[in-house]
């Protein structure tokens, strides 16, 4: 039922925006670390991939990316109708597919650690 | 009272009906006293330089909402527009998103149909409170909708509105802002109701949060922030009737 | 007198070039391709990680570099100015607090907001061991 996704949709849209918000800063500024050089000791492979492997670690890089992804996807799908795009079925259908693609990868590269 | 002058010239778009295929701009100069919104400057034209300019206007004190048109680009309440904040040419056009019917007058048409579409009146499921008693209200519970009952129907937000612009379907943001009105009215009983046309996509669902509406409200209703609200209350809501959960607002 | 309403016609494609207040909001809207980015990017390493100590360390390793400080530094200023303070400004609105017959000033609400969020960061920047 079209009006019940639209709900769904958003509230993991709006989870996902608050999550960005939060957390996505720390995330790039962690990047720039990388990029600088200066690579935090919790990213050496011991340690992150100890990280990782437990669940609390599972749970915290999978809601994180869950979450990311199904935002960016519902937001695409605005953009795309802001940018004249009004193909609105088949965009939702491309868009919401990336955002389950890319959960089944994370889920299934973080139970292969 | 100050009695300086200053000279504007107001570029006014006109559109006759029978007579255009489109519409045109035409120049009035206009002396104005330094203190006048721009509606004196309009009705100085109408009485002294071109009495067949087509209008609406009606209070003058930002009470009627007849009064809405595009100043320099923006939706604004020409009686609430002061000239001082104005540069010496001003461009008026009739209201966004809206058909013209004439000169600076446009067909509402839309928006009136969708403020009925909401059901905006108490809805009881149960029976009033019996004889001479009155529904129990507390400031506190009045407080909590109180500025969303200011909308005084400009329509200065759909003319601000891109995705009413990009889609008239759009239920668009003072019907959904008097929705949500009686929705947080501890009076009224009718939020399974209106679910159906809020719930529906061209209902809560289109708004992107752009938030101009909020921006050009005159009354500072924040159509804007009851929209978000109640997109969070349709969630919650789809969750709970998932869930089987009773219980909140029937 | 015959009726004959005019519609304005609008383009579909540019209508936010109309105003600051539109350009300034597809701007924020535009982020979402930050959010895809960085997704794929840990998504990417989540991919070395699961699978050698090598792969991670050469991850780790195509990470570095000029350019992508300059990226980096960029995304994040767009990324903050655009994304998470518009959120927070924004987050009164969705959320009003009833406080009797006041409401709670928006001002608590956004403070809270970069309060948790510079919480947040330290959080993540000590587990991540960067002090």
């Amino acid at each position: 039922m079209a009006i019940a996704k639209k709900a769904v949709v958003w509230g993991l849209f709006a989870a996902g925006g608050t999550l960005t918000a939060f957390v996505f800063p720390a995330l790039i500024g962690l990047y720039l670390l990388i990029a600088s050089g200066n690579v935090p000791d919790g990213l050496q492979f011991d340690q992150i991939h100890a990280f990782a492997a437990s669940w609390l670690g599972k749970a915290c890089l999978f809601i994180v990316l869950f979450l990311s992804v199904w935002h960016a996807a519902h937001r695409l799908r605005v953009v795309a109708h802001d940018f004249g795009i009004r193909k609105d079925a088949l965009v939702a259908k491309a868009v919401y597919t990336f955002a389950a693609i890319g959960t089944l990868l994370t889920a299934f590269y973080l139970l292969g650690i | 009272m100050s009695t300086r002058t200053r000279t504007l010239e107001l570029e006014i778009m006109r559109y006759d009906p029978e007579k255009d295929k489109q519409p045109w701009f035409q120049s009035y100069t206009v002396p104005c006293l330094e203190d006048w919104v721009i509606l004196d400057a309009i009705n100085y034209v109408k009485e002294n330089l071109d009495t067949t300019l087509a209008y609406r206007w009606s209070c003058h004190m930002m009470v009627c909402g007849s009064c809405g048109m595009m100043v320099n680009g923006e939706p604004s309440l020409t009686c609430k527009t002061f000239i001082r904040e104005l540069p010496d040419k001003v461009r008026i056009e009739p209201l966004e998103n809206f058909p013209i019917e004439r000169d600076l007058v446009v067909v509402l048409d839309d928006v009136i149909q969708k403020l009925h579409k909401v059901q905006p009146y108490i809805i009881r499921k149960d029976p009033p409170p019996a004889g001479d008693q009155e529904y129990i209200q507390t400031p506190g519970q009045l407080a909590i909708f109180k500025q969303l009952t200011m909308c005084i129907n400009c329509m200065c937000c759909y003319a601000a509105c891109p995705q009413y612009a990009l889609d008239r379907n759009f239920i668009g943001p003072a019907a959904l802002a008097l929705a949500h009105r009686y929705n947080r009215d501890n009076r009224d009983q009718g939020k399974s109701d209106r679910l159906d046309i809020l719930a529906d996509h061209d209902g809560v669902w289109d708004c992107s949060f752009v938030g101009a509406c909020s921006e050009v409200c005159p009354k500072h209703v924040d159509p804007a922030a009851a929209i978000q609200q109640m997109k969070i209350d349709g969630a919650v809501e789809f969750w709970k009737q998932k869930m089987g959960i009773p219980g909140g607002k029937p | 007198m015959s009726r004959n309403p005019y519609v304005r016609p609008i383009s579909t494609t540019t209508w936010y070039m109309r105003n600051g207040r539109y350009k300034v909001y597809m701007l924020r809207e535009l982020t979402s391709f930050l959010v895809v980015f960085y997704s794929l990017l840990t998504i990417f390493a989540l991919s070395a990680l699961a699978d050698s100590a090598d792969r991670w360390n050469g991850f780790i390793a195509s990470q570095q570099g000029k350019g992508m400080m300059v990226f980096h530094a960029l995304a994040l200023l767009y990324f903050l100015f655009f994304q998470t303070f518009p959120w927070f400004k924004l987050a009164p609105k969705a959320m009003p607090v009833q406080l009797g017959e006041k409401r709670l000033p928006d001002s608590y609400i956004i403070i809270g907001h970069y309060v948790a969020w510079i919480a947040v960061s330290i959080c993540i920047f000590w587990l991540a061991g960067a002090f």
